[in-house]
């Protein structure tokens, strides 16, 4: 053997071992979310535990029921997508394909791009932090017109689900513009060619054209937009308030990360193990997410 | 060309920090020797301390109270640096069980954040407060409202009182800002207060300075926190009349506080070595500080 082959040798080995970290990282986070969360899903039972409405921990009589957290969560990503994902998708479009106009609208295009940029860079405390300070204190003057003179509703200072929701489709519209804008311009130009030679008008293109052309890879996008909303933590904890109710706009409510992130620093025995639950819970929502993910990606593959 | 000038810029910028960080690194290396020389003295004494520490050993068992776990904790980190042969062994059970185990003889320590009841010090068990827990209740700046009845407090937690003009203030509605559970702070409250396990809370925050900031930030808010963290960005109510101070607290003319408790069975002189030298510790310079940075108040004796 040359000394030149094993070198490649040694080469192979080392990639491969550093490949090999990363299932084991993935394997060894798997097996202990399981090993951790399943014995209080036997200790509280399953349905009082998933489908239980009441979260008292510390109670004499301790009920455990985290339906509403997983509720808020479910409820906070698919506000924050559906406010998002659009305002994203027609980022992109303008992006891709209204650049080429003048002078101003080539500076406008330059500058929403470093936007974009600088937007995925900001950390979610900062989002947070802008949420509590800015976003609550109108919500807050929101919540007082609304429920003026309601004894039934409780004043939450502004801190409730839409906070959430609001600063989660901020948070996300990076992501799914960045995705969306690739995907947009990996459409051939010699489609829009086509579609305008036939006669159609521009807009008829993009929405009839282009944006087919690129569903795989814009789905993408907004199933990595769900990810990370569904994921965040910080940016939550500080804006939606924290108690446990039912997802609606104006409720204080906790997530099923805002749930870890809030009560792990002092919990014990049940409750502590009732915490590995919420989280194994959140790591079989984004499993089942990336899972979507995979399968979009082969679809795509498949039909370009 | 131009990647050999970079190569030279980078080149002599690397040794410039090298030789900066060859000189601060001499510099505390020299301050470090010298600071030695001078502490001999310390040192000396500090081993001599630490030899008679040594010469202790045996264990200590606590059973009690979950809310005193952070004292526990600390205390015990804190005497095992001293007397390393020790070992200390806490459980958290509750105050009740705890004091249960002290008379049945099974721990040498019980830990009740409570008052003693008068058929627990029928069976021999003394009450050691060590430390005393106080609550500040907190609303904003602008709120007019000064001062609470006991029961109304209660009432604005469980929901009862909504709307500040019921208690004499301006027409806002109270926005109810607690602890998450498991927060010892939580515990305390609700249980001075009585509405444990009955409160609404429109907002759970997982810190002493989420709740500070809410508070103030928040037109018609109400929070509690532990005492020692009031500052002046919010105004702390005084209950029943009694203003939130510490010498209020120490005697005794304010509601929300609670005596931690480290109970023995007969006096602490009539305890082994071991026990005594624990409570010569908590008493001492180093285990006030101790309670201290536990956010607790030094009790008088």
């Amino acid at each position: 053997m040359k000394w030149h082959d094993i070198k490649e040798l040694i080469a192979k080995i080392i990639f491969l071992i550093c490949g090999l970290l990363a299932i084991v990282a993935v394997l060894v986070i798997t097996g202990y979310m399981i090993a951790k969360g399943i014995p209080a899903i036997s200790k509280v039972g399953f349905s009082d535990l998933i489908f239980g409405t009441v979260w008292k921990p510390t109670a004499d009589n301790p009920s455990y029921g985290i339906l509403y957290i997983i509720l808020s969560s479910i409820v906070a990503t698919f506000g924050a997508v559906l406010i998002g994902v659009p305002i994203a998708l027609l980022t992109a479009v303008f992006l891709t394909d209204y650049t080429s106009g003048n002078k101003t609208t080539r500076n406008v295009s330059k500058l929403l791009q470093s936007a974009v940029e600088l937007l995925a860079a900001i950390p979610s405390v900062i989002y947070g932090l802008i949420g509590m300070m800015v976003l609550n204190p109108i919500m807050f003057d929101l919540e007082k017109k609304i429920y003026a003179g309601n004894p039934n509703h409780q004043f939450t200072g502004g801190a409730n689900l839409l906070s959430a929701i609001i600063v989660l489709a901020v948070m996300i519209l990076p992501t799914v513009i960045n995705v969306s804008v690739s995907s947009i311009k990996a459409v051939p130009d010699h489609m829009r060619a086509a579609s305008l030679a036939l006669g159609a008008t521009k807009l008829q293109t993009i929405f009839k054209v282009v944006i087919p052309a690129a569903k795989s890879g814009i789905m993408t996008g907004v199933v990595l937009g769900i990810g990370r909303a569904l994921g965040e933590a910080m940016a939550i904890n500080m804006v939606a308030g924290g108690s446990v109710n039912p997802p609606f706009s104006f409720n204080s409510v906790r997530t099923l990360t805002t749930q870890l992130v809030s009560e792990m620093s002092y919990a014990s025995g049940l409750h502590r193990q009732v915490l590995f639950t919420v989280g194994l819970v959140l790591y079989i929502f984004i499993v089942v997410i990336n899972l979507i993910l995979m399968r979009i990606k082969k679809k795509g593959l498949e039909n370009g | 060309m131009k990647k050999n000038k970079l190569e030279r810029i980078a080149s002599v910028l690397l040794a410039g920090v090298l030789a900066v960080g060859v000189t601060a690194c001499g510099s505390t290396a020299s301050s470090d020797s010298t600071g030695a020389d001078g502490s001999t003295d310390s040192a000396k004494t500090d081993s001599a301390s630490a030899d008679a520490g040594k010469d202790l050993s045996g264990s200590i068992s606590l059973a009690g109270s979950t809310s005193m776990e952070k004292l526990c904790e600390a205390m015990m980190e804190g005497f095992k640096e001293k007397y390393p042969n020790v070992t200390v062994t806490t459980e958290y059970t509750g105050s009740g069980a705890g004091i249960e185990s002290l008379t049945a003889g099974q721990v040498d320590i019980g830990d009740a954040s409570r008052k003693l009841h008068d058929d627990e010090k029928a069976n021999g068990i003394v009450e050691n407060i060590v430390a005393i827990d106080g609550i500040a209740v907190i609303v904003d700046k602008d709120n007019a409202v000064k001062d609470l009845k006991k029961d109304d407090l209660a009432k604005i937690y469980t929901g009862e009182i909504s709307n500040w003009k019921d208690l004499g203030g301006s027409d806002e509605s109270i926005v109810v800002i607690g602890r998450e559970s498991g927060s010892g702070t939580r515990d305390a409250f609700e249980e001075l207060v009585d509405v444990k396990d009955k409160c609404k809370y429109a907002q759970e925050l997982d810190s002493t300075g989420g709740v500070l900031a809410k508070v103030a930030a928040t037109p018609g808010s109400i929070g509690y926190i532990s005492l020692d963290a009031l500052d002046d960005t919010v105004n702390g109510v005084s209950l029943d009349g009694a203003e939130p101070t510490e010498e209020n607290i120490l005697a005794g003319k304010y509601a929300l506080q609670r005596p931690f408790v480290m109970a023995t069975k007969g006096e602490i002189s009539e305890q082994n070595d071991l026990v005594k030298t624990w409570f010569e510790y908590v008493q001492s310079d180093e285990g006030q500080e101790i309670v201290k940075g536990a956010g607790l108040i030094v009790p008088q004796n």
